[in-house]
């Protein structure tokens, strides 16, 4: 459980980019393979943000698909079988996560 | 790093605020896109007065800044640094107990022992290592289940690094949180035992993933369990299938010397 600790990190950045002004929402993006549990960093979020400067801003979690390139046919294919990462058209494991994997503060709503 | 590295280091950003963060996103799945997203399009309903302002920033930027700060402190000392993760319960401690008994007068060894609380695993070693650096997260970092490269870097003040050659990071026992942060080590190893199942490739997709080494312990038991050693590699395998795997017996002794032999190899 170390949503809490990634909550920090997400105001953090939300403190210092809105430069003073009042947030009212912060957009994150998550990778579907990131072991990141969106209601629970929402609950967390609200939790930490209560009674501080950034009480009241929402959280909204766009959650992104995992898109895997295989190595061996060139296909793109959503895997079906998660955890196994296997290309979806040939069925060949040497792929590479081309998305799934993000983690960032795409944006901030400020006054 | 293994194969399946992160991805979102795609968006370096600087910490510049005069910086301009309006280009691109890499991989075309903006707020526009649709997908999967929980809030998407049209935002103007209830925004009425607000800005929206973009920034994809990475919400490990920091962390892994530090990291790249403890890498380096590492790299201008000449040592190598190794994050080693588990379970509970893994024989992680009794492993890196038979890691600095064996390379006594060989290596000198320092350790940063991270826990939740108390100082039992950081006594044991105490006598043995040339050096440990207790973590306790407990302590004025909120109790947290893994450690992160900030946490490494307080606890490298507690270390001479110029009188080491390995640091040996032993991880809060856990099989996900601490696969998340990069805390500065050269090369990451776990240890799985033969007592927790053969799915735990499977459950733990994320950490087994970014492993460049498996040490499957406690094979002494395998007699008396009904653990099918085949079925897990092959499990690791369908998750990892570049990790180095080494089957020990921290008790024993067995598969100790490959084990010490990865950890003298240079880091690729």
């Amino acid at each position: 459980m170390h949503e809490m600790a990634l909550s920090r990190s997400i105001a953090d950045i939300a403190r210092r980019r809105a430069e003073g002004r009042a947030v009212r929402a912060v957009e994150i993006d998550v990778g579907e393979l990131r072991q990141v549990v969106p209601d629970t960093l929402r609950r967390c979020w609200t939790l930490l943000v209560r009674g501080s400067d950034l009480d009241g801003a929402a959280l909204r979690v766009n959650r992104i698909p995992a898109v895997l390139g295989c190595r061996a046919c060139g296909a793109r294919t959503t895997p079906t079988d998660l955890p196994i990462l296997v290309c979806g058209a040939c069925a060949a494991p040497d792929v590479e996560v081309v998305s799934g994997e993000e983690f960032l503060v795409r944006a901030l709503e400020v006054d | 790093m293994g194969r399946f590295h992160r991805h979102d280091g795609e968006h370096e950003h600087s910490h510049d605020h005069d910086h301009d963060h309006d280009h691109e996103h890499g991989h075309g799945h903006g707020p526009d896109s649709g997908h999967g997203a929980e809030l998407v399009g049209d935002h103007s309903g209830y925004a009425t007065g607000t800005e929206r302002i973009e920034i994809l920033e990475r919400v490990f930027a920091e962390n892994d800044h530090a990291a790249a700060h403890n890498r380096a402190h590492f790299d201008a000392a000449g040592v190598r640094a190794v994050n080693i993760m588990s379970s509970p319960g893994s024989g992680k401690t009794t492993l890196i107990a038979q890691t600095l008994q064996a390379l006594k007068g060989k290596l000198r060894v320092g350790v940063i022992e991270g826990d939740i609380a108390t100082a039992i695993d950081a006594d044991r070693l105490r006598g043995l290592a040339a050096q440990v650096s207790l973590l306790n997260t407990e302590a004025g970092f909120g109790g947290e289940c893994h450690l992160d490269a900030p946490m490494v870097a307080h606890a490298i003040h507690g270390l001479d690094l110029g009188s080491l050659d390995l640091v040996l990071i032993e991880n809060v026992g856990n099989l996900v949180c601490p696969a998340e942060f990069d805390v500065g080590a050269h090369r990451r190893a776990m240890v799985a035992s033969v007592t927790e199942g053969e799915d735990k490739p499977l459950k733990y997709p994320v950490m087994f993933r970014v492993v460049d080494a498996v040490v499957v312990n406690k094979i002494d038991l395998l007699p008396h369990l009904d653990f099918d050693l085949g079925l897990f590699l092959a499990n690791l395998r369908t998750v990892n299938p570049a990790a180095k795997v080494i089957l020990a017996s921290a008790k024993t002794g067995e598969g100790v010397q490959e084990w010490l032999g990865w950890l003298s190899e240079p880091a690729e």
